[in-house]
């Protein structure tokens, strides 16, 4: 039993490592859920020479590094990679593997892989996403992911490693599933995840939601939801409404109206600032749906962050409470998260 | 005042492959674009009427585009397709092998509606277009459009050689299937001046991946829309009751924009291609609903949504007249945007006219 390792002290950004063989995907993936691209542009894109850093800059400081498929960081006697630097951070490895190519070799290079983090790294968390099950039978998928699964148990045992924190997810970026997947993997990385989910708990029961999410706006990843079963139906639903907001903001509230219009506005009959005339600083939204008449709604957080919930039939009349319920939780979030920035991040005060 | 019931002609056309159905799929029947690689070729002509708000039916021929039956239409169905047309919408796939042929076919069909038709309307959709690299779009799209325009001069030149009668009015609709009686209206008087020999045209860039088809769509229904210049007055008077920024009117199972207005501080919005973009987020959120709640694609999904971007701005979508969702964008403030919800309410009278033909709307 190798000895346990120390988990590096958070000095950094928690970092996403993007693996996998050429053409598996990678880029299309960090592409679509972090820069937005319709996923049937990623026909174009290029082939990866080298690593690709990103950072995000959101409720929490990511790196996302996506690596060129023909490079093996373990066994690159050209060019020997600093394996502190690439697996030092506390973080996450997603290997990719196209379900729609023959994956042995990925499989095989992935052992490799999961051989040499748990001898030294134990702290990064390896998250298998079998990708490109768009157009496959539900039933195909599951029958791939139990063969890959059983390659990968067989092979580590076969080493002497039981029990390797390996995670599967099936993805595709033409669906919520890859944005559902990162979802988990990112949810694993983020410090008292259990206070955060408490507190949605909490505010479906006093305000009789179905469902509530708390999502990251800019890239559609959801970083808690309440207590409630796991529903891929209700976290659509709710992501794609962030979707619409973010569409709307960007066609109607990205460009700037001239100092008439708001003096116009400030003037008579109303005598106050814009400002003050609103009742929230962020944005705000609700829906009705026409069946069962059940609402959604959303509320950000701040800048990054915003609530979105699934209602009961005919809570739409009692919004004024709900609201209230609601600026009560948002508080309780803003304050979750300036701790816990102030925690990641020794240079912030 | 106000005009009866509309009937317009529609021809789809174009090669085999193309897209037409599956714009047409999208467009009146909510798909998905990723539905339509499940549509099978169209077997000669599918012909659907499509009631647009009250008082306009769309008689849409989707003509299935293999060489077999676009020859027939050409001979034996000559008269038969093309007479009595409103609109022609003329696909090509710009990833087609043969342009030439394309283009030889479509002489042919051009020739044909300027004989039966040269009254009618032509839209020509470069098609597929994301396919395309996204740096070259627009160059790829103006040759073709080049290309185009001088095939239709010359499909018309040949038409003007061959029968120089042609100059004067069209010829008499033959009766037969199609309603020629119904549409009787759309003629021109005998008398009406003789206008060049020219077909009035309009091409556009789309794809079935993005909001570009709704642009098309839009142009194509705008002109046929009855009482259009009703819809766009009062719409005008509503937007300054209430001091919004932008109204749009949508038709409520394609959510293609019927009408708009804009303020004068609107008009700075950056975004020229807003109205085709909110057509395409609001389909798709349809889509969204009905996957959730199980009701059909084309059942009525949302009554009601609002949207307060602090002091940003403030908008609304919803329900307005049987056949119409309204949205209006509008600066920030509560008690603003409570009030503009009440006017536009009350307003809906004045556009009952929308949701059926005849009826007299209680202000004009
Ligand atoms: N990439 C891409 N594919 C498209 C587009 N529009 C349609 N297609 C695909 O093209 C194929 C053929 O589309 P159809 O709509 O059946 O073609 P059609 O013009 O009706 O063909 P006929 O009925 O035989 O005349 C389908 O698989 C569609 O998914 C588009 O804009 N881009
Ligand atoms: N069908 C399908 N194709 C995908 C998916 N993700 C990526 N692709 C395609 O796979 C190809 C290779 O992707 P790319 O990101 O360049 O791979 P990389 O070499 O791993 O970075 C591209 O043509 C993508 O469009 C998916 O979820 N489904
Ligand atoms: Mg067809």
């Amino acid at each position: 039993v190798p000895e346990p390792i120390a988990v590096p002290h958070a000095k950094g950004k928690p970092r996403l490592l993007l693996m996998g063989q050429r053409r598996s995907g990678k880029s299309s993936i960090s592409s679509v859920v972090f820069h937005k691209l319709p996923p049937n542009e990623t026909l174009f894109l290029e082939s990866t020479a080298r690593i690709q850093k990103d950072s995000l800059n959101s409720f929490m400081e990511f790196q996302v590094w996506d690596f060129p498929g023909q490079i093996d960081v373990f066994d690159n006697p050209a060019f020997p990679f600093d394996m502190d630097a690439i697996f030092g951070e506390i973080g996450a490895l997603i290997w990719v593997i196209d379900a729609q190519d023959d994956y042995l070799e990925a499989v095989a290079r992935l052992n490799a892989t999961i051989l040499h983090l748990q001898r030294s790294y134990q702290h990064i968390n390896i998250e298998v996403f079998i990708h490109k099950v768009d157009g496959l039978s539900d039933d195909y998928k599951l029958d791939i992911q139990r063969d890959i699964t059983i390659r990968i148990q067989d092979e580590l045992s076969d080493q002497g490693v039981e029990n390797a924190p390996v995670n599967f997810h099936l993805t595709s970026i033409y669906n919520h599933s890859i944005f559902e997947a990162f979802s988990k993997v990112i949810q694993k990385l983020i410090p008292r995840l259990g206070q955060l989910e408490a507190m949605l708990t909490n505010l479906c029961r006093t305000c009789r939601f179905e469902k509530a999410y708390l999502f990251d706006v800019n890239t559609k990843i959801y970083i808690a939801t309440d207590s409630t079963p796991e529903d891929m139906a209700s976290y659509e639903i709710c992501s794609d409404y962030v979707d619409v907001i973010i569409d709307f903001t960007e066609v109607y509230g990205s460009w700037q109206r001239t100092p008439e219009w708001r003096k116009r506005l400030e003037g008579p009959p109303w005598e106050q600032k814009l400002e003050d005339q609103v009742a929230c600083e962020w944005a705000e939204s609700g829906m009705v749906l026409a069946d069962a008449q059940r609402p959604i709604m959303l509320r950000e957080v701040d800048r990054f962050l915003a609530l979105v919930a699934i209602m009961k039939e005919g809570s739409y009349e009692k919004m004024p409470q709900i609201n209230m319920n609601v600026d009560v939780v948002v508080k309780g979030l803003t304050e979750f998260f300036e701790i816990t920035k102030s925690k990641m991040t020794p240079t912030a005060v | 005042q106000l005009k009866k019931v509309k009937k317009q002609k529609v021809l789809l056309m174009g090669k085999s492959g193309s897209g037409k159905s599956s714009m047409r799929s999208i467009i009146f029947s909510n798909y998905l674009a990723r539905d339509t690689r499940r549509l099978g070729a169209t077997i000669d002509i599918d012909l659907s009427h499509v009631k647009f708000l009250g008082n306009l039916t769309l008689n849409l021929w989707d003509c299935g585009g293999q060489e077999a039956f676009m020859e027939n239409y050409l001979s034996q169905q000559r008269a038969h397709v093309f007479s009595n047309v409103g609109v022609l919408i003329y696909v090509f796939d710009i990833e087609s092998r043969d342009v030439d042929r394309d283009l030889a076919t479509y002489v042919n069909i051009i020739s044909a509606l300027v004989q039966y038709s040269r009254e009618a309307k032509v839209f020509v959709l470069i098609h597929k277009m994301d396919l395309i690299q996204p740096m070259t779009r627009e160059d790829v799209f103006d040759r073709r459009v080049a290309l185009v325009r001088r095939k239709t001069a010359e499909a018309v030149a040949i038409v003007r050689k061959q029968k120089p009668e042609l100059t004067g009015p069209s010829p008499p609709p033959p009766a037969g299937p199609g309603g020629a009686g119904a549409m009787a209206g759309s003629l021109p008087s005998p008398d009406s001046p003789i206008p060049d020999l020219e077909v009035s045209m309009q091409l556009f860039a789309t794809s079935i991946w993005d909001q570009s088809l709704y642009k098309a769509w839009a142009s194509i229904i705008h002109d046929l829309v009855p009482n259009l210049s009703v819809i766009e007055t009062q719409l005008a008077s509503l937007g300054v009751a209430i001091d919004a920024d932008e109204i749009l009117l949508f038709e409520r199972t394609s959510f293609l924009v019927v009408s708009k207005w804009t303020s004068p501080e609107g008009e700075s919005n950056p975004y020229g291609d807003r109205f085709e973009r909110m057509s395409n987020i609001l389909k798709a959120w349809k889509h969204t609903c009905s996957k959730f709640t199980g009701t059909p694609r084309n059942a009525e999904q949302f009554s009601d949504f609002e949207y307060k971007m602090g002091a940003n701005f403030s908008m609304f979508v919803t329900k307005f007249t049987t056949n119409t969702y309204i949205l209006v964008c509008m600066p920030p403030g509560e008690a603003r945007f409570n009030s503009a919800k009440l006017n536009v309410a009350a307003a809906r009278p004045w556009f009952r006219f929308l949701d059926g033909p005849i009826i007299a709307p209680t202000q004009g």
